[in-house]
C-alpha cells in the first residue's frame, strides 16, 4: 500500500482549483459511464442488429432455393417451427443434455476435487492430466471419441467389451444420446474440477481438524464442512456450463448429425439443419428466435437462482 | 494390527493410487490420439487396438505435404491473441467502472451482459453471415477477431469485475488523494495488484478462442481459416484415415495444450469467478 506518499496530499490539493464534492461526483459518474459504454455498446449492437434482422427474416418467406420469393407470411414460420416434430425432440434433448452434463460434472467434479485435495505422490501431474480435456477442441474430442474410442469394430471400448466376452456396442446407433452426454461430460468435468480444486485450497483446515477431534467422520466432514464451502463455486460451474451447454453444436455435428431420426437433435442443431441443410432461412430464423426466447427464460431462472448471489459480494 | 500412523500412510497410498487411476482414465483419450498419430493407417484400424507398434512419422509428413500447417496455426495465434487483447481493452475499464463506481444499474448491466452469451450462435448465423459479406469481413482474421471479442467479452468483464471487487477501496482512495487520475489508478495500482486474476482471464479467453469451432467454420474458407478448420478439412472427406486425422488433431491441440499445462498453476489459482471468499 502506498501510504508512504500520503503527506504529499496537502500540496497536491492546494495547487488544484477547488472542486466541490458534487462536481467531483458528477465527474466520476461521467467517467465511469464513459468506461462502461464501449462494452455495453458493442454488446448491444451485437445483440440488436442480428436480432432485428432475424425477426424480419422470420416474418417473410425466405428460402435460398427459391430466390426472389420473399413474401410477407406473418407467423407462418413460427407455426411450422413449433409444430415440427423436431421441435419437441429438440427441446427435450437440449434439456436432457444440459441437465445430465451439469449433474455429472458437478458430482464427479466435487468427488475428484476432494480426492485430489489429499496429498500424494505426483499430485501436480495428476492435476495437469485431469484438466487436459478442457484444452482440447470440441471437434477434435468428438472425432477422437467417435473414431478411436467408441467405434464398434476397432474402437478401444469394443476391445474392452470383447475382452470381457461381451458383444461390442454400436454406441451412436444404440445409445446415441448417452454417447453424446459422455463426450460432452468428458470435456466439461475438467472445468468443474479446475474451479472446485481452487475452492478446496481455501477450505479452512483448522475447522476440519476441530471437527475431526470432535469425532466427526470423513462423511460428516464432507457433508457439513466441505460441501457448504463449495456451494458458491458449484453455482458458478452451473452458471458457466449452462451458458456453453445450451448451444452445444460441434459434438453433435461431428458425431451423429442429430440422428438417428431426431434422437440427438438439440435446438441449436435443429435450427442449423433448417438453415443450412434445408436452406429455409425464414423457418430457421423463427427457430432462432424461439431459441433466443428460451435461452432468455433459462438465463432469467439461472440469474434469479444464483446470479444475484454471485454479484452480491460485500 | 496397524498403528494409527501406518493406517494414515496406507490411506494416503490408496487415495493417491485412486487419484492416479482417475487422472489416467480421463487423460486416456488424448494419450490414445497422440499414440494413433504415430501409427500406420493399417495399425490404426487394427482389431484389437494396438498398444505396441512400430512408430512412424508418415502421417505428419503427409500433412506437411498436403496443407500448410503453419498458415492455419498462425491464423489461430493471431485471432486468439487479437481478440483477447481487444477484449481486455474493453473489459478492464468496464469492470473498473462497475467495481468501483457502482450504480443502481451495475448489477443488471452485468447480468444482461452474461445473458447475451446465452444466445445460441446458430440463431443469428444468417444475419451475421450477410453482414460479414456486406462489409467484406468474410474469411478475414479481423472478422473472426471481432466475433471472438464479442462472444468472450461478457465472461471477461465478469471475471475482471470479480477480481477488482476483491481489492480494498482504501488503496484506490489513497492513490486518488495523491492526485492520480483514473488511468494512472488503473495502470499503477489496479493492474499490478490484480495481475494474477487478469492473467487467468487472458488464459481463459485464449483457450476459448483457440477452440471455437462454430463461427470459424462458418465464416472462414481458406485465407483466415484457423486450426479448427484444418481439423474439419481432414474429418469429412477422409473420415477413414484415422492416423492422419489423429496427427492433424495432435498438431492442432498441441500448442494450446502445452500452453495450458505451463500456465496450469496460474489458471487454477485465478479461475474463481469470485466464488471463493
Amino acid at each position: 500500500m502506498s501510504i508512504s506518499s500520503l503527506p504529499a496530499e496537502g500540496t497536491a490539493h492546494a495547487s488544484a482549483p477547488p472542486v466541490t464534492v458534487h462536481e467531483e461526483r458528477q465527474r466520476q459518474s461521467r467517467l465511469s459511464l464513459a468506461m462502461v459504454s464501449p462494452s455495453v455498446a458493442v454488446l448491444l449492437i451485437w445483440m440488436a442488429v442480428p436480432l432485428a434482422m432475424t425477426i424480419y427474416f422470420s416474418l417473410i418467406r425466405y428460402n435460398l432455393l427459391y430466390p426472389g420469393d420473399n413474401d410477407f407470411v406473418g407467423l407462418e414460420n413460427y407455426y411450422f417451427f413449433l409444430t415440427d416434430e423436431g421441435f419437441t425432440a429438440g427441446m427435450t434433448n437440449t434439456l436432457l443434455l444440459v441437465c445430465s452434463v451439469l449433474l455429472i460434472s458437478v458430482v464427479v467434479g466435487v468427488l475428484i476435487a476432494v480426492l485430489v485435495d489429499t496429498s500424494f505422490w505426483g499430485r501436480g501431474i495428476v492435476r495437469v492430466l485431469l484438466i487436459s480435456p478442457f484444452f482440447i477442441m470440441p471437434t477434435v474430442s468428438a472425432l477422437v471419441w467417435k473414431n478411436l474410442l467408441l467405434h464398434p469394430v476397432s474402437g478401444v471400448f469394443a476391445a474392452v467389451w470383447r475382452f470381457f466376452g461381451a458383444e461390442p456396442i454400436d454406441w451412436f446407433a444404440t445409445y446415441p444420446m448417452e454417447a453424446i452426454i459422455l463426450i460432452v461430460s468428458w470435456q466439461w468435468v475438467p472445468f468443474a474440477v479446475l474451479l472446485l480444486m481452487t475452492a478446496m485450497q481455501s477450505l479452512d483446515q483448522e475447522q476440519k481438524d476441530a471437527a475431526r477431534l470432535d469425532g466427526a467422520g470423513p462423511v460428516a466432514i464432507f457433508w457439513h464442512i466441505t460441501l457448504p464451502h463449495l456451494a458458491r463455486p458449484i453455482a458458478v460451474v452451473v452458471m458457466i456450463e449452462t451458458i456453453f451447454l445450451l448451444s452445444i453444436f460441434a459434438e453433435i455435428f461431428t458425431t451423429t448429425g442429430g440422428g438417428p431420426g431426431y434422437e440427438t437433435t438439440n435446438l441449436a442443431y435443429l435450427i442449423y439443419s433448417q438453415a443450412l441443410l434445408q436452406f429455409d432461412v425464414g423457418l430457421a430464423s423463427a427457430g432462432g428466435l424461439v431459441a433466443v426466447l428460451l435461452a432468455n427464460i433459462a438465463a432469467f431462472i439461472l440469474i434469479r437462482m444464483i446470479g444475484k448471489n454471485l454479484t452480491d459480494k460485500g | 494390527m496397524l498403528t494409527l500412523k501406518q493406517g494414515r500412510q496406507l490411506q494416503t497410498v490408496l487415495l493417491g493410487t485412486l487419484a492416479w487411476l482417475v487422472a489416467l482414465t480421463i487423460f486416456f483419450p488424448i494419450f490414445w490420439m497422440i499414440l494413433t498419430s504415430f501409427k500406420t493407417e493399417i495399425d490404426a484400424f487394427a482389431t484389437p487396438p494396438q498398444l505396441f507398434f512400430t512408430p512412424t512419422l508418415e502421417n505428419y509428413l503427409h500433412i506437411d505435404a498436403r496443407s500448410d500447417y503453419f498458415h492455419f496455426a498462425w491464423n489461430s495465434v493471431v485471432v486468439s491473441f487479437g481478440s483477447t487483447l481487444l477484449g481486455m481493452l474493453l473489459a478492464v475499464p468496464a469492470a473498473y467502472s462497475m467495481a468501483f463506481f457502482e450504480t443502481k444499474r451495475t448489477k443488471s448491466t452485468l447480468l444482461w451482459m452474461l445473458s447475451t452469451k446465452m444466445l445460441p450462435p446458430v440463431g443469428v448465423l444468417v444475419p451475421i453471415y450477410l453482414i460479414f459479406k456486406d462489409f467484406g469481413l468474410l474469411d478475414t482474421k479481423f472478422g473472426l477477431v471481432l466475433i471472438y471479442t464479442l462472444i468472450n467479452l461478457p465472461i471477461m468483464v465478469w471475471m475482471v469485475y470479480t477480481y477488482f471487487k476483491e481489492i480494498p477501496k482504501d488503496i484506490l482512495e489513497a492513490a486518488r488523494l495523491d492526485g492520480a487520475t483514473a488511468l494512472q489508478e488503473i495502470y499503477r495500482v489496479l493492474l499490478p495488484i490484480s495481475k494474477g486474476g487478469l492473467a487467468s482471464t487472458v488464459l481463459l479467453s485464449l483457450i476459448l478462442s483457440w477452440n471455437e469451432a462454430f463461427w470459424s467454420l462458418n465464416l472462414t474458407a481458406s485465407s483466415a481459416a484457423p486450426l479448427t478448420a484444418l481439423v474439419a478439412s481432414y474429418s469429412s472427406p477422409e473420415g477413414l484415415f484415422w492416423a492422419k486425422l489423429s496427427a492433424v488433431s495432435t498438431l492442432a491441440c498441441a500448442p494450446i495444450l502445452i500452453f495450458g499445462w505451463l500456465s496450469q498453476k496460474q489458471l487454477v489459482r485465478g479461475l474463481s469467478f469470485g466464488a471463493v471468499k
